[in-house]
């Protein structure tokens, strides 16, 4: 690969970049926030009009299922050739 | 009527390739799907084919719309798994390919239940050759309780129908239900039980976690398309309305997340997606609704798809690299641009982003669920909705194309490949953008649903973009959990150690005991041997041995003439 050392340089390899995508990220999330309190969507369920429902909801339910996983690795977790011994 | 039956041109397709080599069969493997849904929109609702046999009347193809949205589905999927195999020089798998996917199509068009069980027990015998074509070890075994299990699904299948043909002197498959009285009840929940087993229920389920990671790169694309939404139908159109099936459903969506999370084998990680994605499918039959069941079926329509394309890119992934696990990759969007693209599109349509597939057909369900007043199946399935972002939106493509730069330098898979992806990648842009004019114009039930209001939109974005943040939050902390090298353990656990185990154990105290009660034997037969020699003397010590043969004979002759004697008078005695 005569172009190997111009390739090692990926975008993503460079961590100004990386913050750079985050921050545009971060602001995303804060409108989607905003938009909830300016736009009035239809309300199907009870839980739906506490503000911001679906962002808190997304937000704890994947932090909680990151957290349960994590604990699960240690009863439920062996070596890589387990079967195959 | 100018049509053929509907699984035939896949079947000669299947046919030609053990022949056909090079350059014409590969033309004649792309031309049969096609050849084929061409020959389903000729074709008129209807029983196409009746038959009678042993006194009862078989209808081996029948066409009403929900049989023909799946076939229409089989062939497209047909259609892409078969580009993406081209350039495989294994006419194995070509051949077990097309004939899983007639298998398949044969399946869905099947008007009675001993037809169905027909093509139920060749999806199985076709498929495990796709597991096999691996060739190594883990697959030959994996690829063998496959087979077991399917073949088991088939025989709970049949008993369950025979006991029908008694009860109801009809094979006709057609709204089945569990409200039956006596025999006809154990009937129906066999099939239930045959359904259930390749629809991956759990604890049911491992079959599927166990063999498509094991099969071929190609081989898995076809694997993932076929079995479980061919099962789908058949719930869709046997057990519509059924409750349990909520609840059943409810449960697939959400504990396959967990072990999605920890997996290290990345198409494991998308196997366990599939039985998410099914859990959807069988909330939305539980439901049933004409809204949900449309539901049921769209998503199982772009489940192909956009499971389809996600599984191809980890397929290139495997076959450019050789490996698959999340602890080996890493970083490679540099070297293979493209793909990561085309994952990034299946990615974005499993989460249900709008504008991609898995949006509308996600929130047909959910709608269902909310207006038939099942609360906590809603909030679940929301949260499986949530997990499914993200272990198969971001976990997948960020582990194997981006995170830490595992040093692997590639190139693009074959254009073959790429193209049999960018088709799966574009389908599923035109089914999210434009679904009423394609595969929401075939759904089988009366009903109008409009997914994109502000609303939708709104909430979903949002539902995913945080998400989004707590991995990001969570990767930040350093609370993420990394990739290990590492089974989980599951419920096989109980079929490839646990029994296993206590089979070896009784066997070894079977053999122990067997082994402890021959020896004694042994002894006890030395014992005696030796008590009737004397070792002094050098002569046995019985009486009789002690006699010349002539006069032990002698003996003999005089006990048996009493003998003799006693029963000639025995007569007159009494």
């Amino acid at each position: 690969m005569s172009d190997k050392h111009h390739s090692d340089d990926g975008w993503f390899d460079k961590p100004e970049n990386v913050k750079k995508m985050l921050k545009v990220f971060y602001v995303v999330c804060a409108l989607l926030v905003l938009v909830d309190f300016i736009v009035h969507r239809h309300i199907y369920h009870d839980w739906e009009s506490i503000p911001a429902f679906y962002a808190i909801y997304g937000f704890i339910g994947c932090v909680v299922l990151v957290l349960i996983a994590t604990e699960m690795r240690k009863f439920l977790m062996r070596g890589e050739d387990y079967y195959d011994e | 009527m100018n049509s053929v039956i509907p699984f035939l041109p896949l079947l000669l397709g299947a046919l030609a390739a053990i022949v056909l080599r090079g350059w014409l069969r590969n033309l004649i493997m792309i031309v049969a799907p096609i050849l084929g849904a061409i020959n389903l929109m000729g074709m008129e609702h209807g029983v196409f084919w009746s038959l009678e046999f042993m006194g009862y009347a078989l209808e081996p193809v029948k066409v009403d719309k929900l049989s023909l949205m799946f076939g229409y589905l089989f062939h497209l999927a047909s259609l892409i798994a078969v580009i993406y195999a081209l350039h495989v020089k294994d006419t194995v798998q070509h051949v077990a390919g097309l004939a899983y996917a007639a298998s398949a199509v044969g399946a869905v068009f099947a008007g009675d239940l001993l037809t169905l069980f027909i093509f139920w027990e060749l999806l199985a015998l076709t498929s495990v050759f796709l597991i096999w074509a691996r060739r190594t070890d883990r697959a030959y075994s994996s690829g063998i309780r496959y087979l077991i299990i399917q073949v088991l699904s088939g025989v709970l299948l049949l008993v369950g129908l025979l006991i029908f043909a008694q009860v109801n002197n009809s094979l006709l498959f057609t709204q089945i239900g569990l409200q039956h009285e006596g025999i006809a009840q154990v009937g129906a929940w066999l099939i239930f039980f045959a359904f259930g087993i390749k629809c991956a229920f759990p604890f049911m389920h491992n079959w599927l976690t166990d063999s498509y990671p094991e099969a071929t790169p190609s081989g898995t694309i076809f694997l993932a398309s076929f079995t479980t939404k061919v099962a789908v139908y058949a719930f869709a159109r046997g057990y519509p309305g059924e409750e349990i099936l909520v609840w059943i459903g409810v449960t697939m969506a959400c504990f396959p997340i967990f072990f999605a999370v920890i997996e290290n084998d990345l198409r494991r990680v998308l196997a366990y997606s599939l039985i998410n994605q099914i859990g959807f499918m069988i909330v939305g039959i539980g439901i049933g609704t004409a809204l949900a069941l449309n539901g049921a079926v769209a998503h199982a329509f772009n489940d192909v798809i956009f499971k389809g394309l996600l599984m191809m890119t980890m397929g290139s992934v495997l076959h450019m690299t050789g490996k698959i696990n999340g602890s080996e990759l890493g970083g490679l969007y540099k070297s293979m641009p493209k793909t990561t693209v085309l994952c990034i599109v299946g990615a974005a349509s499993i989460s249900a982003f709008p504008l991609f597939s898995g949006f509308v057909s996600k929130s047909m369900i959910m709608a269902a669920a909310v207006s038939e007043g099942y609360d906590v199946v809603w909030l679940l399935l929301l949260f499986a909705a949530a997990g499914v972002f993200h272990h198969a939106g971001i976990k997948i493509p960020y582990f194997a194309f981006f995170a830490h730069d595992s040093g692997i330098r590639t190139t693009e898979p074959p254009k073959n490949m790429l193209i049999a992806m960018t088709i799966a990648a574009i389908a599923c842009v035109v089914l999210g953008t434009f679904p009423a004019q394609t595969v929401y114009a075939l759904l089988p039930w009366e009903h109008s649903y409009q997914p994109y209001d502000v609303t939708h939109v709104l909430t979903q974005l949002q539902l995913l973009f945080f998400s989004a943040l707590a991995f990001v939050w969570l990767n930040l902390r350093n609370m993420y959990p990394p990739e290990l090298p590492s089974t989980n353990l599951d419920a096989d656990w109980l079929y490839r150690r646990l029994a296993p185990a206590i089979v070896k154990r009784v066997a070894s105290t079977t053999y122990n005991a067997y082994v402890g009660f021959e020896k004694s034997v042994a002894i006890s037969i030395k014992q005696m041997v030796q008590g009737s020699y004397d070792a002094e003397s050098g002569k046995p010590k019985g009486y009789f041995a002690r006699l010349w043969p002539t006069e032990t004979m002698v003996v003999w002759v005089a006990v048996l003439l009493a003998i003799y004697l006693i029963f000639y008078y025995l007569p007159d005695l009494l």
